[in-house]
């Protein structure tokens, strides 16, 4: 049994936004719990998406908007093709192009805080890379294909063989949520780092773009995360949906309970991760194979 | 599609306050408070932000950046000027070095006065704003003039 | 069999033309321009027709009268390298030409050659027209633009003698040892071209005899002189122990399992590898390509993309299937996969540009000389697609920073910020070379990811480590300088474009290339790699990367050519106002803002370059001496248990 088709990469095109939009509620919901307050309505992050759209767009030129657009087409190309079940690498790879739109969106501002965004965010990048190749490499590994349509009909779930690469994948996670402590170049909602990170020369509608690329992304990554539950059985898909649940909660808490790092234990600590946990574990998986 | 007051983005801008008006912006967004409830964020870009709140009397100093920061929101904005300087220039209206309030510069739509404004008064402006946001998102629909400040070249 | 000798030789006799012909004129001009078109159109012919027959061609078996002459070409290069060693006082260069040069004559002239059983010397097969695929058309694009350029280097550096006659004829020179290296079989044979690239190499780094270049140039020599020395000790062992001449039948016999000699062809294969990584400059032999960045543009493009370091990776190419799962393998790919990565992270901390292009050109050869130290099928396969492709793409950003630096006199990266208002032209060509480098769906990154695949199935988990951290810093450095060409700079006037047409010409092609080769690369390896990995291992290799993908990258090429397309689609109906960035309130314009004094300052964006951790200053020797005791300790091991 396999769940990855083209009729899912359709559904993720059409509804990734939502779903991403309520995991954002759901997030300044609980937050908001963990601070002790009432917190905005669950809706509030389509509330935003939709004031932006509606307002006035100030940018510093054109160039901008044609960045993010090629952000926003290249991440949901991404969870398309991760949802159709396509090539994990590939996957990641078309990922990248995604968020180095992203990156060059501030760039070619030529503004200040966007320049020193988009430097940050390339050290995230920098910082991230290595697991996210490597959890790939392990679930080839783990299940001799590279193919997400296999990988998830795979008669074991990955998670059993590859619990570094997981953990591993849940510590860079935080980067690419944007979570605290590892919120360099741009915070999430209220969060403000260096004014706002990569969106400081955005508004209007484009800025609700970005809004919505992001809960493509984030729809994807917590696919991804999943995936390391996924197996044959019809059970695994609501064990995979429970885990997600849980790793974003944790995610929360982690938010809610860090300060803001520097770029130095950012970088460093997303590499020796990295090598602890993904690698190690490589190496094992590796030498099991060797036996064989 | 929703009306734009349901997520209100405020810039808060200190002109020349002697921050107890601050203070009492920032305990909006405290649990007690908790702003954020009615979809407000404090946004540190004005490019973001719906709402300018300002603080404190304008000076020369500030001048020229209140003005650029305003004319940097995109349309439709509202300002609420918070507290009795921002209002009119409160105790320092008369001194050499103090211009006035906030409308000096910028045109002001809602006056929270104060010393310092409490945050119930600071909210209730703030839900006050919100209408007009509305008002002027309804008006800008219609191709009419909202911000009668002169854009920015 | 005339045909290959005319694209050996036509080289070397327009070299002698150009040596001949008056500075400046405008026979000299069309001279070139024409020689270049014959020699792609020769190339490019051949390669055709051969392809078409299917086979590999050998030739010439009786070469004695021949075998005479390029013992005397070898004593000719002795005697350059001394001049030059002599006058400049690097006596150790001398020694090492002489000392090399020396063994080989001996052997040849004791007799022992003749006890080899005799074999052709000119082979070509897939792997043959590949290179010379790229070595004529990439090479030629290259002397194409070289004319162009050359007329404003001259204008540009008055204080550099004008020696252009001497400058092209050794280019051409060059193009025809690389011919000639890539058709010969005969191990001989290859060593005389090799020893020509290298004297060349060294001729062409020191073409404005500075002080800088002639140090340079002599760090060239005696690196490659060091290779080139053992090559040379490589080919008398293998007369001398294995009675072979033929590079092939080296290969075949150290692959054989059931054959005695297979352990004592691995020394040979050591030494030959060992000159294959000082001539693709792999750590700790690295410094020679980053001291080559002061020869012109030109002379850096052929070097480090289409000629001098691909006769490497050529060469461990073609050892590729001897080195597969053995200790000689395993030093390859250790020094390959350490110099990717050693050699990424030393780019970020430069902002010379074609310093940045030398440290990537190193760190991708790393990639290449690894993918061979596996050895396996899909390594190579990997291996040969990323020759290809960073032939193409590195050659076109090298030309692409000599002609900015023509024109805006600077080839430092931060003076490139907002080059798409200055240089549109220019910006756009290098936007298309840099996403070629690392970007889906272009091809570099398509090889990489082959690479990648063939590492983690060979079960080399220290080269996916290397490769996965080496990744992520490539992504660093490139997606700076990407950000430092799109910055838009505000009131920026467009600078003067002084590319000339046949430069434009060079440019746009290699551009065209880049772009081509990514939808057209499943036919180059259905039509040409396939079938030379089935002459080298005599297996079938499938589709390594799966025919769906390879859609799936074509739909993202069209993606990305729709954009802008899509942008129009996803912003219908909004209308955005240009209005100034933000600076905190206080931004004069988009440039300036008021300082505490009530002054206008100029705002500077510098891009970041994390010295403190990736500067030369903390990794380079560093790198050079892990690098160089690995190569100490792994050579051993590999030379010590052949022998053993």
């Amino acid at each position: 049994m396999t769940v990855f088709s083209w009729q899912v990469a359709l559904a993720y095109i059409i509804l990734a936004p939502f779903i991403g939009g309520f995991m954002t509620g759901l997030d300044r919901k609980i937050s908001a719990r963990m601070q002790g307050r009432r917190g905005p309505s669950v809706l509030q992050p389509f509330y935003d998406v939709s004031k932006l759209m509606q307002k006035e767009t100030k940018m510093v030129n054109h160039l901008q908007q044609f960045m993010v657009s090629g952000f926003l087409v290249f991440v949901a190309f991404t969870g398309a093709l991760f949802f159709w079940g396509g090539d994990l690498l590939l996957v990641f790879f078309s990922l990248t192009l995604a968020g180095i739109f992203y990156v060059l969106t501030a760039s070619c501002a030529n503004a200040p805080f966007s320049s020193l965004a988009a430097q940050r965010e390339l050290l995230q990048m920098m910082a991230y890379e290595p697991m996210v190749l490597l959890a790939a490499i392990g679930f080839y590994l783990a299940t001799g294909s590279f193919q997400v349509r296999e990988i998830a009909a795979a008669s074991m779930s990955g998670i059993v063989v590859l619990p570094g690469f997981f953990l591993g994948f849940v510590f860079i996670l935080t980067i690419k949520l944007r979570k605290s402590p590892f919120d360099l170049s741009t915070g999430q909602h209220a969060h403000q780092e260096i004014v706002q990170g990569l969106n400081s020369d955005l508004s209007g509608f484009v800025m609700g773009l970005v809004e919505i690329a992001h809960w493509y992304e984030n729809v994807f990554l917590f696919g991804v995360i999943g995936l390391f539950i996924l197996n044959g059985q019809v059970w695994s898909i609501p064990v995979a949906l429970l885990v997600c649940f849980l790793v974003y909660f944790l995610e929360i808490l982690v938010d809610n309970v860090c300060a803001r790092v520097k770029w130095k234990l950012l970088f460093q600590s997303a590499w020796i991760v990295t090598a602890c946990t993904g690698v190690i574990n490589l190496m094992i998986l590796s030498i099991v194979h060797l036996a064989k | 599609m929703a009306k734009m007051s349901k997520s209100p983005w405020v810039l808060h801008y200190d002109a020349a306050s002697c921050n107890g008006c601050d203070i009492e912006v920032l305990a909006c967004l405290t649990p007690i408070y908790d702003a954020e409830r009615f979809g407000v964020i404090n946004t540190g870009d004005p490019k973001h932000a719906d709402i300018f709140l300002i603080t404190g009397g304008i000076n020369e100093q500030c001048k020229d950046v209140v003005k650029q920061l305003y004319d940097q929101m995109p349309s439709p904005k509202v300002v609420v000027a918070v507290g009795i300087c921002a209002c009119s220039g409160g105790v320092f209206k008369d001194t050499y070095n103090i211009l006035g309030g906030a409308d000096t510069v910028i045109p002001v739509d809602v006056y929270v006065p104060g010393c310092a404004a409490r945050p119930e008064s600071i909210i209730d402006g703030i839900v006050k704003a919100i209408g007009i946001l509305d008002e002027k998102r309804a008006k800008m629909k219609k191709g009419l003039p909202v911000d009668e400040a002169k854009e920015e070249e | 069999m005339e045909m290959i000798g005319f694209l050996i030789l036509f080289p070397f006799f327009v070299a002698l033309l150009m040596a001949c012909m008056r500075k400046g004129s405008l026979l000299r001009r069309y001279t070139l321009y024409a020689a270049c078109i014959i020699q792609i159109v020769c190339d490019v012919y051949f390669s055709v027709t051969t392809l078409a027959s299917g086979k590999t061609l050998t030739f010439l078996e009786e070469t004695h009268g021949l075998d005479q002459v390029i013992l005397i070409g070898e004593w000719v290069l002795v005697v350059l390298v001394c001049y030059y060693s002599f006058k400049f006082r690097k006596y150790y260069c001398a020694l090492l030409s002489v000392l090399q040069t020396g063994l080989v004559t001996w052997m040849e002239k004791v007799g022992y050659v003749e006890q080899c059983p005799t074999t052709n010397h000119i082979m070509i097969d897939k792997l043959a027209i590949i290179m010379c695929l790229i070595v004529g058309v990439v090479g030629c694009l290259i002397c194409f633009y070289a004319m162009g350029y050359m007329r404003e280097y001259v204008h540009h550096h008055s204080e550099v003698a004008d020696r252009r006659s001497f400058f092209f004829a050794v280019l051409f020179v060059f193009l025809g040892a690389m011919h000639g290296l890539i058709f010969s079989d005969n191990m001989l044979w290859i060593y005389f071209f090799w020893e020509i690239t290298s004297v060349c190499s060294f001729l062409l780094i020191g073409y404005s005899q500075t002080t800088e270049a002639i140090n340079n140039s002599f760090k060239a020599l005696w690196m490659n002189l060091l290779g080139g020395l053992g090559f040379a000790v490589g080919i008398i062992y293998a007369v001398l122990q294995l009675k072979v001449v033929s590079l092939h039948d080296l290969v075949l016999i150290a692959t054989d399992g059931n054959n005695d000699l297979a352990g004592f062809a691995l020394v040979t294969v050591a030494f030959l590898a060992f000159a294959g990584l000082t001539k693709s400059a792999q750590m700790p032999f690295s410094g020679w390509l980053l001291g080559a960045m002061v020869a012109p543009t030109p002379t850096s493009a052929l070097l480090h993309s289409a000629t001098m370091v691909k006769a490497g990776v050529y060469l461990l190419i073609r050892l590729a299937p001897a080195m597969a799962g053995n200790s000689v393998g395993l030093m390859i790919a250790t020094i390959g996969g350490l110099t990717f990565f050693m050699a990424s992270c030393l780019a970020i901390s430069q902002s010379d540009g074609k310093k940045v292009l030398a440290y990537s050109t190193i760190s991708n050869l790393g990639l290449i000389t690894a993918c061979a130290g596996i050895g396996q099928e899909e390594a190579v396969w990997a291996g040969i697609l990323l020759m290809m492709f960073h032939a193409v793409s590195k050659s076109l950003l090298f030309l692409t920073v000599g002609a900015v630096e023509n024109s805006s006199g600077s080839r430092n990266i931060e003076d490139m910020h907002g080059l798409i208002i200055k240089l549109p032209g220019l910006a756009y060509v290098m936007i298309i070379g840099i996403a070629g480098m690392f970007l889906a769906p272009f091809g570099m990154l398509v090889s990489k990811w082959a690479a990648l695949k063939a590492y983690v199935d060979a079960g080399n988990v220290l080269l996916v480590v290397f490769l996965v951290y080496g990744s992520a810093t490539t992504l660093f450095y490139w997606t700076k300088w990407l950000g430092s060409l799109v910055a838009v700079h505000a009131h920026s006037d467009r600078i003067e474009d002084k590319t000339k047409p046949t430069q434009w010409m060079s440019l746009s092609i290699l551009a065209t290339l880049v772009v081509v080769l990514c939808v057209l690369f499943p036919m180059a390896s259905t039509y040409i790699i396939e079938p030379q990995l089935q002459d080298m291992y005599g297996t079938q290799v499938g589709d390594v990367l799966g025919r769906g993908n390879i859609y799936i990258m074509v739909m993202m090429l069209i993606l990305l050519f729709i954009m802008p397309v899509m942008a129009r689609i996803l912003t219908l109906g909004k209308k955005e106002k240009l209005s100034s960035s933000y600076m905190g309130g206080i931004n004069v314009d988009n440039r300036k803002f008021v300082d505490s004094l009530d002054q206008p300052k100029q705002m500077y964006l510098s891009n970041w370059y994390i010295t403190e951790w990736f500067g030369e200053a903390k990794m380079l020797k560093l790198s050079l001496a892990v690098a160089a005791a690995i190569l100490i300790i792994l050579m051993t091991i590999a030379i010590g248990g052949a022998l053993v």
